[in-house]
């Protein structure tokens, strides 16, 4: 097995939201893409997620979002991450996001957002090229 | 964006017990980088006073929901507590998915406990290479007790007994009778057994033929026997938790006993003994392949094996022959 640096990914659901199918779709393809997956599960507040990341020296968190929290989450993340000193981790998303509510929340320093119908490699590809380091 | 930390700042971070730093630390040596070597060097005169408890059982013996309710006892005892959770690699894609921290949750809030997870990476024996400094980067963030869970563990991974000072081993019930109970491997590392979900069907049987196991055994005089502790740890109510209580307090018995025999010297000869064979083996490694690939020999050698005009071990003695015992 290859040694050296692995890239490490946080997943996790934030809110009061237990659809969680789509989410664990995505762990299991990073996973395969031979990523290492640290799955958070369901309910966790932003600063749980924050937390986590930290502990973890995850490269990326990546946020399912169903419930249409996401105008108050995502930004709840960035400003934690901001306060630790951890801004170098990427945020990046998915769920059921209106386009209206896109381009604003890139322009709060979330990475990528994946709506819903995205295929998994996209977000693989994604990762490769953003998290080159 | 990032800052860039020289590795001397963060241990010294590390040691006023900064999570960051930790967590840095703990990926560098991980990925076997550059000053892995000199963190371990730094870190190490910090460590050898937490109590380090290893957990062990198959996958889905609740291996993670345990370690969970003891992080709140030792947390109660006002002990820091360092957790280390292995999961295993994929073999196929070097990946992992790493999901302890879902049962690891009652702590998340608590600056007392840092849990982190690691992919065993191709280890074989239950833990990842790594494991073995994570504990001590945890024992020198300030941390009384670190707890190692291992990956989900069949009969034969046993790693855990070259780092743990007590070893828990979990079954459940109808995992089978007392001859199970008997083979050589993981039942025997165990100092405490915990039968965990006792409240399922098959536990009263379970405990005989577990208890039959151990009393088969000869134990002599002032010797740790020992003990089984049946263990229920997902309950609807709190007060329909069972076992968690007596746990703690048998592994304080053990930590005790340890404390009083001699036999911890031995164990501290043993795990060093062990690190360094590890060490040692791993640098070899490293040496011989890199000469190797210096004088282009190494694909020769490699081919020469495939082509089934040399062996393995006529490889390895003549390598070994040529350079690193010449004369010899």
């Amino acid at each position: 097995m290859s040694r050296g640096r692995k890239k490490r990914i946080l997943i996790a659901k934030p809110g009061l939201d237990g659809h969680d199918r789509g989410v664990k779709v995505v762990a299991r393809a990073l996973r395969n893409a031979g990523m290492e997956v640290i799955y958070a599960g369901l309910h966790q507040t932003p600063l749980q997620i924050v937390n986590a990341a930290i502990d973890e020296d995850v490269d990326a968190i990546g946020l399912s979002i169903l419930s249409g929290a996401h105008n108050t989450i995502f930004p709840k993340i960035i400003s934690f991450l901001k306060d630790r000193g951890a801004s170098d981790i990427l945020v990046f998303g998915g769920g059921t996001i209106p386009k209206k509510d896109l381009k604003n929340l890139k322009s709060l320093g979330i990475g990528e957002i994946f709506t819903t119908g995205t295929d998994t490699h996209e977000i693989i590809d994604y990762l490769d090229r953003t998290l080159k380091r | 964006m990032k800052k860039k930390l020289s590795t001397d700042e963060m241990v010294k971070r590390l040691l006023a017990g900064d999570r960051r730093s930790a967590a840095r630390l703990i990926t560098l040596v991980e990925n076997e980088m550059d000053d892995h070597h000199r963190v371990m060097s730094l870190v190490y005169p910090h460590t050898g006073k937490a109590m380090i408890l290893g957990i062990t059982g198959a996958g889905g013996a609740g291996k993670s929901t345990l370690t969970d309710h003891l992080i709140g006892k030792f947390r109660n005892q006002g002990k820091k507590v360092g957790v280390v959770v292995v999961d295993p690699s994929s073999p196929f894609s070097g990946g992992a998915f790493l999901g302890d921290r879902i049962r690891l949750q009652s702590h998340s809030r608590d600056d007392g406990v840092y849990i982190r997870s690691m992919a065993s990476r191709g280890y074989l024996g239950g833990l990842s290479r790594a494991t073995y400094d994570v504990i001590r980067i945890m024992e020198a963030m300030g941390n009384e007790v670190v707890i190692v869970e291992t990956l989900g563990a069949g009969q034969d991974e046993v790693d855990v007994i070259h780092i743990a000072h007590t070893c828990l081993v979990l079954v459940t019930p109808g995992m089978g009778d007392d001859i199970q109970a008997m083979k050589a491997g993981i039942m025997e590392i165990a100092d405490i057994i915990v039968l965990n979900k006792a409240d399922l069907d098959g536990a009263d049987r379970s405990l005989r033929h577990l208890q039959g196991a151990l009393t088969a055994g000869s134990f002599e005089e002032g010797e740790w026997m020992p003990r089984v502790v049946s263990t229920v740890s997902v309950a609807n109510k709190p007060e329909d938790l069972q076992g968690i209580d007596e746990l703690t307090e048998t592994i304080a018995e053990h930590q005790a006993y340890l404390r009083k025999s001699e036999v911890m010297d031995q164990v501290k000869y043993d795990r060093v003994e062990q690190e360094l064979g590890l060490i040692f083996k791993d640098e070899l490694q490293k040496i011989i392949f890199r000469g190797l690939r210096g004088t282009g020999k190494k694909r020769e050698y490699i081919e020469s094996i495939i082509e089934q005009q040399n062996d393995p071990y006529s490889v390895v003695k003549e390598v070994l022959n040529n350079y690193l015992i010449p004369g010899e």
